[in-house]
């Protein structure tokens, strides 16, 4: 379908980017890539009164090592992210996400701000903002805020962020040694969104998992920092694969511990999964997604 | 309305555009450019798939706004002097199309995963194309022709425009 009507604003600054914004109150919406936000036009699913394009302000689109983080552009693509040797030297859980996002061409023009932006829980990106404590940072005519990952995802697509407030990026902490990660995504085609994610970053020594962080994709409302399955693994040892690549043994105490994954979650109905069977594979796929990241 | 100035298939385009006009349209209802179809409607098929500024975009998830100053390479800028591009020559040799619907899209797609990868491997193909449906064909022959265009380009530079 051809989308409803709207203006369209392009700021040449971001000064006017937040002035525009500030003025337009609900009624505008920020244009970055559009791979999420032309869909929903078109299928006439959103009917903002203006777009404010922000896709070719300057500054926004770049990675930079800080030191103890990655700082993310928002306005960088998932396919410049991908490729950043600053991301997959340094933050690699973020460039193993954004090669699943959707499909080359989509990752050609969406934005890594843009898709954190639209908080949508079945976005790649979210969870992995959570898992590795994120922090965003927005600016409005009123100077600039920092928001944690934690709070920044309110409810269904809905982003703490203000009318009048822009993303202008992440910053990615960085954790060091010891530490690997992995995006288990389980999705029905190749470039559909995920039925379920799960995001992993965990520290193993002699081998036995020392701490783990995980963030669930498509779960709930929101995207969700699993706690209780972090509680779960911590000092967990998992059982050693056997020829097989199993688990050898009856149990693995790995299994058991990922039977926590689901605990607090509210996962959505839609057509592709009833909320039991997200919470299975929210168990199964964190069982995946710690197996490779390194346990 | 916005002006935009847009460069499409070497030809430099003056227009006036609406807001809500979506690349795809400019380019067939306004430039004449119907080499280029519009497909799901949804972003999902890739049947509109062009180069814009050099990479693969879906035309139906781009504001002709969007597009401003940009170069735009359509199915129908591949060719030169009648020529076909040895992309769309590989399909044609290795039956790579049916109905055809997909066919502009994955040609323009295998195009961009070889910008990255000038000897895909099949594994590579089937991923660099997840972007695009093809519903009738299969993709055995698509995957084929990706291979035999990869190799008649082989040394060439990827020309896209």
């Amino acid at each position: 379908m051809i989308p409803a009507a709207f203006d369209y604003i392009r700021p040449a600054s971001l000064d006017e980017a937040c002035h525009v914004l500030d003025d337009a109150g609900e009624e505008a919406k920020v244009l970055a890539g559009g791979q999420s936000l032309l869909p929903l036009l078109r299928l006439r699913l959103a009917y903002p009164a203006a777009l404010v394009d922000l896709g070719r302000l300057p500054g926004l689109r770049r990675v930079e090592d800080r030191g103890d983080h990655v700082f993310i552009g928002a306005l960088t693509t998932h396919d410049e992210v991908l490729r950043s040797p600053v991301v997959r030297g340094h933050v690699p859980l973020v460039a193993l996400a954004a090669a699943t996002v959707a499909d080359p061409a989509v990752r050609h023009r969406g934005t890594f701000g843009g898709s954190l932006a639209h908080a949508d829980p079945a976005g790649d990106l979210p969870a992995v903002a959570l898992a590795l404590d994120c922090v965003f940072v927005a600016r409005s005519a009123g100077g600039e805020r920092e928001i944690p990952a934690a709070e920044f995802f309110v409810d269904y697509l809905e982003p703490a962020l203000r009318p009048g407030e822009v993303l202008l990026g992440v910053r990615v902490p960085k954790l060091g040694e010891g530490w690997g990660f992995h995006y288990e995504k389980f999705h029905r085609t190749a470039q559909a969104w995920a039925v379920v994610g799960v995001a992993a970053a965990v520290r193993t020594v002699g081998g036995s998992i020392e701490e783990a962080r995980i963030g669930l994709t498509n779960m709930g409302p929101t995207p969700v920092r699993a706690r209780a399955v972090e509680a779960a693994l911590r000092g967990v040892t998992p059982a050693r694969p056997n020829g097989n690549g199993a688990a050898g043994g009856s149990r693995d105490p790995l299994r058991d511990a990922c039977g926590e994954a689901a605990e607090g979650t509210a996962p959505p109905v839609d057509l592709h999964a009833r909320p039991d069977y997200r919470r299975h594979l929210a168990r199964v796929l964190t069982y995946r997604a710690v197996r490779a990241a390194g346990a | 309305m916005p002006r935009i100035t847009v460069t499409v298939d070497g030809i430099r385009y003056e227009e006036e555009v609406e807001p809500r006009l979506l690349l795809v349209h400019l380019l067939r209802d306004r430039l004449g450019k119907t080499g280029t179809p519009v497909g799901c409607d949804t972003g999902n098929c890739g049947a509109c798939t062009v180069m814009l500024d050099g990479r693969s975009a879906k035309s139906c998830s781009v504001l002709a706004v969007q597009a401003d100053e940009c170069d735009v390479v359509t199915i129908e800028g591949l060719g030169r002097d009648g020529e076909l591009h040895p992309m769309q020559e590989a399909f044609r040799t290795e039956h790579a199309l049916q109905c055809g619907y997909c066919t502009p899209g994955m040609v323009m797609a295998a195009i961009d995963l070889l910008r990255d990868d000038p000897d895909p491997s099949e594994e590579a193909i089937r991923q660099g194309l997840e972007g695009n449906l093809c519903r009738c064909t299969g993709y055995c022959n698509i995957v084929r022709a990706v291979r035999r265009g990869a190799q008649e380009m082989s040394g060439e530079e990827v020309r896209t425009s």
